[in-house]
C-alpha cells in the first residue's frame, strides 16, 4: 500500500528525508516499525515478530515548545523533545510507528507514555527495581507478555526458534559495536569519540542488522588498517575521558565535540549509546530463550534501577580498562534519578583516585560557553 | 623572566605583568561591549608601561580569552584563578569562591594543583550580575549595597533565583521595610547560595579565600564567613587573581 504525507514533511532537512523515505519504504513493502526510547527494550522479540524497532528519543530542542502546551517546562529535555516530535508529526519515525514501547524507566516517561497513548499505541513493560531474587523472573514474565502482546496484535505466533535467530543476529551486531568500541583502547585511540558516538548512533536507523554489521564491520576494518599504516588521528597527549550519564545524543556538540576541541579524546561511552547495552550477549541456545533474552537486559546498569550496583562496578571496570584519566558525567536537566545519583558515582571515583565532573545541561545552545570552560578546565586539571 | 596575563571577564578585564614570581604591575577597565576593543585597550596599556605582550609571553583567560589575539595560549580562568591565588595567599592547600560577572566559581587548590572545582550553570545566581540586579534595584552599586548591608537586620529573600528574588526585594521595598535590611538580606542569600555550593567540595580546616571584584567588600567576606564557619581571607589584588596567573603561567610556559 502507499502512504501519503503530512505536508510538514516538505520543510525538512536532506537527513531527516532520507530516513523519513527508508521507513516509508518499509512500510510499503509491507514492513513493521516499533519506535522505542530504551536500551532495556527487547529487540529480539521485535526482530522475532517482523518488527524493526527505531529509537525515538528526541534530540532537538525544535520540538520543546510544542511539547510544553501539555508538559511541565522543568522536565527532562529528551522526554519533552520526544513528545513534541509526536504532537507535531515532525518524526518520520514516530509517525509510521505500529506500535511504540516504552518501559517503566523514569517517572517523566512513564506520565509521558499516557499522554502519548491518547495519540499512539503505547506497549509499556515494567522494569523490575533492582537486583532482588525474583527480578528475572518478573522481567521474563514481561518479556513473555510483550510477546504475546505481539502475536495478538499481528496474529502471527511467534516461534521460540525466530527468537533464537533474532538473538544471533543481534549478538553478532552487538560484537561489531564492540568492536569498533574497543578500538578506542588503543593508545592514542582509533579515532574521535564523536566519530565514534555518530557511527554508533547512525548504526541504529539502518533498519537492517545484517546491513549494520557490515556498515561497522568496514568501519572498524578501515580504522584498524589506517592505524596500522601508521596513521594517528588523535593526539599522544590527549587526555583519555570516558562518558557516563544520561542519553547524549541531543547535546553532543557542546559536550563531546568540547572535549575535543580542548584536546581531549572521549575513549569510551559508558552511556545509553555507548558500552552498557552492548557488554553482554543473549545465550541463543539456552533451554528457555525468553528468560535469557530477559536476563541479558536485566543485566544493563541503569540509575533508573535500585540500588544500581552494575553501572558501579561496570564504570571501575572500564576506567581501568580504556586507560581513562578522568570521568564526565552528563546529566540531562531534571532528571532526577542520575543528578542524585552522581554523588554516588562522584563518591566511587573519589575512592578510585578517579578525577571527575558532573555537567546538567539541556538541549538549548545558551550554555554552550560555560560548558566548554568548564569542561577545559576539567582538562587542564588532569 | 617577564609573563604577561590578560583575564577579559564578562564586566571587567584585567591584565597584570609579573617578574620571577612578582607582580611588577596590574592594570583594569570595564570590558565594555566589545571585549576585543578591551584586549587592544589593554594591549596600549601595556605597551606604554614598556611592556609590549608581542614581545614577551602572555597568556590571556576569562570567558574573553579567545579574543587575545596576542596572548600565545588561552588557559580557563579555573587554572589561572587557581594559580594567582596559591601566589597572593601564599598557600598550596586552598578553597578559593571567585565571584565572577557571570560565574561563580568555588576551585579546590590542594598541594598546589587544581584538584576540583564547581562552577554555577547557566543561571546568575550566585554571581555578581545577582549583585548588581539587585543593588540596581535599590539605587545603589554593589559595594555600597554591601556595605550598606553591614548596618541592616536580614529581612529574608528566600529566593536564589535573580529574577525571583527581584521581585522579592521590590515587595520589600513597597512593605516600607529599610533600604539597610533589604542589603543585608541580599547578602545574606548571595552567601548562602555560595556557600552550599561550596559545601560540595569544602573539606574541614582548609583556608576559604575570596577572589573577583569584590574581593574588599568586608560584609561580604564575613556573611561568606558566617555560612562556611570559618574566616574567609582576601586582599586588594585578589580581584587581578586569574591575570596574576595566567602571567605566572605565561613566565613558566617561557622557561619550560
Amino acid at each position: 500500500m502507499s502512504y501519503e504525507l503530512p505536508a510538514q514533511f516538505a520543510q525538512f532537512g536532506e537527513a531527516r528525508k532520507n530516513g523519513f523515505l527508508r521507513v516509508k519504504n518499509i512500510k510499503e513493502n509491507g514492513g513493521r516499525v516499533a519506535g522505542t526510547f530504551c536500551t532495556f527494550t527487547p529487540q529480539e522479540i521485535l526482530d522475532a515478530a517482523g518488527v524493526s524497532p527505531v529509537s525515538l528519543c528526541g534530540m532537538s530542542e525544535e520540538t520543546i515548545p510544542a511539547a510544553e502546551a501539555h508538559l511541565p517546562k522543568n522536565l527532562c529535555p529528551l522526554i519533552k523533545s520526544s513528545y513534541g516530535f509526536a504532537v507535531s508529526d515532525k518524526c518520520p519515525y514516530t509517525y509510521f510507528s505500529d506500535i511504540i514501547v516504552g518501559e517503566t524507566t523514569c517517572d517523566g516517561k512513564k506520565k509521558m507514555y499516557e499522554l502519548l497513548g491518547e495519540m499512539k499505541d503505547v506497549y509499556l513493560l515494567h522494569l523490575p527495581q533492582g537486583d532482588r531474587e525474583h527480578a528475572l523472573e518478573q522481567w521474563t514474565q514481561e518479556v513473555q507478555r510483550f510477546r504475546e502482546f505481539l502475536e495478538k496484535k499481528f496474529g502471527e505466533a511467534i516461534p521460540d526458534e525466530s527468537i533464537r535467530d533474532a538473538a544471533r543476529a543481534r549478538n553478532k551486531e552487538r560484537s561489531c559495536r564492540r568492536r569498533l568500541m574497543e578500538l578506542q583502547k588503543l593508545q592514542p585511540p582509533a579515532s574521535t569519540g564523536y566519530a565514534v558516538y555518530k557511527a554508533l548512533e547512525g548504526a541504529g536507523f539502518y533498519f537492517d542488522v545484517e546491513e549494520v554489521c557490515k556498515e561497522l564491520t568496514r568501519l572498524a576494518d578501515g580504522l584498524e588498517a589506517d592505524y596500522a599504516a601508521g596513521k594517528r588521528p588523535v593526539s599522544a597527549d590527549a587526555k583519555r575521558i570516558l562518558i557516563t550519564g544520561c542519553p547524549i545524543g541531543g547535546v553532543l556538540e557542546k559536550t563531546v565535540k568540547a572535549i575535543e576541541a580542548a584536546g581531549g579524546v572521549v575513549v569510551c561511552f559508558e552511556n545509553c549509546s555507548g558500552i552498557k547495552a552492548t557488554l553482554d550477549d543473549v545465550d541463543a541456545d539456552a533451554p528457555d530463550i525468553v528468560q535469557a533474552v530477559a536476563e541479558k537486559y536485566l543485566k544493563i546498569g541503569c540509575a533508573v534501577m535500585t540500588p544500581d550496583s552494575r553501572r558501579l562496578a561496570l564504570l571501575e571496570k572500564l576506567v581501568d580498562e580504556y586507560k581513562v584519566d578522568g570521568v564526565v558525567e552528563i546529566d540531562l536537566q531534571a532528571c532526577t534519578a542520575y543528578t542524585v545519583e552522581s554523588t554516588t558515582v562522584r563518591r566511587k571515583m573519589e575512592s578510585l583516585g578517579m578525577p571527575y565532573m558532573a555537567i546538567e545541561t539541556d538541549y538549548s545552545l545558551s550554555d554552550s560557553g560555560q560548558l566548554a570552560t568548564r569542561l577545559e578546565a576539567f582538562l587542564e586539571m588532569l | 623572566m617577564v609573563g604577561i596575563g590578560i583575564d577579559i571577564g564578562s564586566s571587567c578585564a584585567k591584565a597584570a605583568v609579573t617578574e620571577d614570581g612578582n607582580v611588577l604591575l596590574t592594570e583594569q577597565m570595564p570590558t565594555g561591549w566589545s571585549s576585543k576593543d578591551t584586549a587592544e585597550a589593554l594591549r596600549q596599556k601595556l605597551c606604554a608601561a614598556g611592556f609590549d605582550p608581542a614581545q614577551l609571553p602572555c597568556i590571556a583567560t576569562g570567558y574573553g580569552r579567545v579574543v587575545v589575539p596576542y596572548a600565545r595560549k588561552a588557559v580557563t580562568e579555573i587554572t589561572c584563578h587557581a594559580k594567582g591565588a596559591q601566589k597572593l595567599f601564599g598557600k598550596d592547600v586552598l578553597d578559593i569562591l571567585d565571584i565572577g560577572g557571570q560565574d561563580t566559581k568555588v576551585i579546590c587548590l590542594r598541594g598546589g594543583s587544581v584538584k576540583d572545582f564547581l562552577m554555577n550553570d547557566k543561571c546568575s545566581a550566585g554571581t555578581g550580575r545577582f549583585l548588581e540586579v539587585m543593588a540596581n534595584t535599590l539605587g545603589m552599586d554593589p559595594s555600597s549595597m554591601i556595605a550598606l548591608a553591614a548596618k541592616g537586620n536580614d529581612a529574608g529573600i528566600s529566593s536564589m533565583c535573580t529574577v525571583f528574588a527581584e521581585s522579592e526585594v521590590i515587595s520589600l521595598i513597597g512593605k516600607g521595610e529599610p533600604k539597610e535590611n533589604i542589603a543585608c538580606a541580599v547578602v545574606a542569600s548571595i552567601a548562602r547560595k555560595i556557600a552550599s555550593q561550596a559545601s560540595r567540595l569544602r573539606e574541614p580546616g582548609v583556608p576559604a579565600v575570596l577572589t573577583g571584584g569584590l574581593c574588599e567588600a568586608s560584609y561580604l567576606k564575613d556573611a561568606l564567613g558566617k555560612e562556611l564557619g570559618t574566616a574567609v581571607e582576601s586582599c586588594p589584588d585578589a580581584r587581578f587573581a586569574g591575570a596574576i596567573g595566567a602571567a605566572l603561567l605565561a613566565e613558566k610556559r617561557q622557561k619550560a
